[in-house]
């Protein structure tokens, strides 16, 4: 039973955590401070507390480096605490109204932090504004302020494994650029326990599909749009080519996720983002392989880009100091260093020509900023989404436009 | 402490001010007790009417819940997860769904194995005893992370599961992304693969009726089986501990008396198991009501949501979706449930007086009437205490 307390215990120690902060400092007054405005940051010299989701140890030095640089420049001392969880402590960190000074933020959280005003909206003081791209921009712009700078960001594009490609005769000429080509070349890769096309079976992945065929799932202006007839023709072409066989969920070849299927070889193309470099390189080293941009659908080209922002926290004592760090860390030499370190794409467009030259073989990624879309960020949108997942695991077998109806139904239920 | 002393004590004056040489003692006994006061004050006291403020405030997670910003708002979480009409609504009952199905199939199951491994290893005649003891044991002392990570190794879709299934020339399944259930997985085998319309008309939270008898999905079954490998050992334990302080005397006099081996265990050692058996219900349906770390470990509610759990789904909506009044609304609503479930289950299994129809099976089991009194007489004496 021991196990099944702790549970209880965790949400247990996170509310006591409160009521101790309440008896013994209540001064803090974090639930009474107004909403934020923009042009009031706090000042002080207090040091910075820097809270990061890192992916490895490459991450969490780069970046501790990178802080460490910048606090023997400005003199303000910072610290950089790569968390286990990062979502459970940042909660914590609110609760207890000492929440770390700058944070990794995903797109898909900023709803829910913004919205209680934990968020401090600072990404129209940033000097090098206009040098972010203007989707990513967009992904974090809640209630028309641009809360966040972005971090860095990913997009996903067609990865093929040489191999199995020039095993079944195909050239350089032959990379899809159709649905119809996509389709052919994945049919002529299947063979045997090889899949032509494995992915993930999720939205994440399917999205590039009615993102191709010219769907959204919500407008910029936030109108729900789920079950147009683009996304329905998206997801029948999936459905169709899921049923002959040629494309396959990883789940269902046995894989953890679509880069998993490409390293053994279980599926000869896949769909993903940049951080498969690294993944290819630890994990599967002998395989070769290629990146090309996806095919064009109806509408022409498109793909799903997933980005973090350096998020600051409005209970933050020394903010001008937190975005002099932002600033630092998100100049463009500072993002191609982080880029060298651990593989991300410099969310400026700056950096976009050094990182092309440095990075030759994942030029496409970087291509797939100019008409990626961004994944819905409202708040309540990430649970719509993750019932849209569930639904999407039986595409094969379900009806696309009942799976759509259901998702529209949900995200217009959204306030 | 003398006879005396102690009865002396109940006097009401001198319980309530005591003199003489008494006198510290007041104090010595708070002392004494002051540590677990506190610690219970702090993990308990404190915390359990916070949550159920946060259950009936808007509290959104940042500052304290009882900061002045904070507003009442009634049942508007309850109302929001129970009849919202929403995702929040559907998940809600998923997962009830879902924890349910789990709770039929584990509790009887891990009851009925871990009694019969206490029954195996405590006879005497066995070799061996203290390996087996000690390997039944085993999973329970281990760390259900470690064991979530075994399970999700062993059934994986290449995994030994189905290796093993594979020479005996069928396919596994594909386990943990398997959403569909075995309820309507063996009616799909009987040829039922449209639902009626009277089942797929209404529903409850959210959910259709039809949705409610899936049954539990294929990947919540290999964590059901994870919960009876893990939990039986504990529970032998106590099994153990209670069959060895039966009187060994009551086994021989039925041996004496022409039982057999299957009627000495059903009908002597069984009754006096009672209290054990409520423990390990109890706390079975407890824990099985909350199961929560195979989950957030292992599947984290996938596939299809069909592994999500009301404990799992409320840490969800707490730290993931900053939705804290929801959290904290199915937290105290499961709490009822097992409340109420721990109450029924008391109630079925009260000590009742010896009815009519099962004393006749000791009456005419055959035997001369004499025979069948030491047993009926352990039976009535203790069904006629309270």
């Amino acid at each position: 039973m021991k196990q099944h307390m702790r549970a209880w215990l965790g949400t247990g120690v996170v509310i006591a955590s409160a009521g101790l902060v309440l008896a013994g400092c209540s001064g803090t007054g974090g639930g009474t401070s107004p909403s934020p405005t923009a042009g009031e940051l706090t000042a002080s010299s207090d040091a910075l507390t820097v809270m990061i989701g890192s992916s490895g140890d490459a991450e969490t030095k780069a970046v501790t480096d990178a802080v460490a640089a910048w606090s023997s420049t400005s003199g303000t001392k910072a610290t950089v605490v790569a968390a286990t969880n990062l979502q459970q402590q940042l909660s914590q960190g609110f609760a207890a109204g000492s929440p770390p000074d700058l944070f990794y933020l995903g797109s898909d959280a900023i709803a829910g932090y913004a919205g209680n005003g934990s968020l401090m909206p600072y990404g129209d003081m940033l000097k090098n504004q206009s040098d972010f791209y203007p989707s990513l921009v967009q992904n974090f712009t809640f209630d028309g302020t641009f809360y966040c700078a972005p971090k860095d960001f990913s997009t996903l594009q067609l990865v093929i494994n040489t191999e199995l490609w020039d095993a079944a005769g195909l050239t350089d000429a032959d990379i899809p650029t159709s649905w119809d080509d996509l389709a052919s070349v994945a049919k002529k890769l299947t063979n045997g326990t090889t899949k032509g096309l494995v992915f993930n079976g999720e939205y994440a992945r399917l999205g590039v599909f009615m993102a191709q065929a010219g769907g959204v799932l919500l407008t910029p202006d936030g109108k729900a749009e789920a079950n147009s007839d683009a996304n329905v023709e998206a997801l029948t072409y999936v459905q169709d080519h899921l049923k002959d066989g040629s494309f396959a969920y990883a789940a269902d070849v046995g894989a953890g996720w679509g880069g998993e299927a490409f390293g053994k070889a279980l599926g000869a193309m896949t769909i993903e983002g940049n951080w498969i470099t690294g993944a290819m390189s630890a994990d599967y080293p002998t395989v070769k392989y290629t990146v090309a941009e996806l095919p064009k659908g109806p509408a022409g080209a498109g793909t799903l880009q997933f980005t973090n922002c350096w998020g600051m926290a409005t209970d933050s004592p020394n903010q001008q100091a937190a975005l002099d760090l932002v600033e630092y860390l998100t100049s463009a030499e500072q993002q191609l260093a982080f880029s060298k370190a651990f593989g991300p794409m410099p969310s400026v467009q700056s950096a976009a020509d050094a990182w092309k030259t440095q990075n030759p073989a994942l030029v496409a990624f970087l291509a797939g900023a100019d008409y990626a879309q961004g994944v819905p960020t409202q708040a309540g949108a990430s649970d719509v989404i993750a019932a849209f997942n569930t639904q999407l695991e039986t595409l094969k077998t379900a009806d696309p436009k009942t799976i759509l109806d259901k998702v529209q139904s949900n995200l217009e239920a959204l306030k | 402490m003398s006879a005396t002393a102690s009865q002396a004590a109940p006097a009401p004056t001198t319980a309530r001010h005591p003199t003489g040489i008494r006198r510290g003692e007041r104090l010595a006994g708070w002392l004494f007790v002051l540590p677990v006061i506190l610690i219970l004050g702090v993990f308990l006291f404190v915390p359990v009417p916070m949550a159920l403020w946060v259950s009936f405030s808007d509290w959104s997670g940042r500052g304290s819940p009882l900061a002045p910003g904070v507003g009442f708002i009634g049942l508007e979480n309850y109302g929001n997860i129970t009849t919202g009409g929403g995702l929040a609504e559907s998940n809600f009952g998923t997962s009830l769904r879902n924890n349910a199905w789990y709770v039929i199939l584990v509790v009887p199951l891990q009851t009925a194995l871990s009694l019969l491994l206490a029954v195996l290893v405590s006879r005497q005649i066995l070799r061996g005893r203290g390996f087996f003891r000690t390997a039944f044991y085993f999973p329970s002392v281990t760390s259900s992370v470690a064991i979530t990570v075994l399970w999700l190794f062993l059934f994986s879709t290449t995994g030994v599961v189905n290796q093993i299934i594979a020479w005996f020339g069928a396919t596994g399944p594909n386990w943990f992304n398997e959403p569909r259930g075995l309820v309507h997985l063996a009616l799909e085998g009987l040829g039922v693969t449209t639902p009626p319309a009277a089942l797929t008309a209404g529903g409850f939270l959210g959910i259709t009726w039809w949705d409610w008898l899936a049954g539990p999905s294929v990947a919540m079954f290999a964590l059901i089986l994870m919960a009876i490998f893990t939990t039986s050992g504990t529970f032998m334990l106590l099994f153990m501990a209670a069959i060895q302080s039966i009187d060994p005397s009551l086994a021989e006099a039925a041996m004496v008396d022409g039982a057999n081996a299957w009627q000495r265990f059903w009908r002597v050692t069984l009754p006096q198991l009672r209290p054990a058996l409520f423990t390990v219900l109890t706390l079975g349906l407890i824990g099985c009501w909350q199961v929560f770390d195979q989950i957030y470990t292992g599947t984290q509610g996938a596939p299809g949501n069909t592994t999500l759990t009301p404990a799992y789904l409320s840490y969800q909506a707490g730290f993931q979706d900053q939705k804290w009044g929801d959290g904290a609304a199915i937290a105290f609503i499961l709490f009822l449930i097992i409340i109420a479930f721990t109450l029924l289950q008391r109630w079925v299994l009260r000590d009742k007086p010896v009815s009519r129809r099962r004393m006749r099976a000791y009456l005419t089991a055959g035997a001369a009437p004499s025979a069948a009194v030491p047993a009926a007489s352990a039976e009535t004496k203790k069904g006629a205490t309270p």
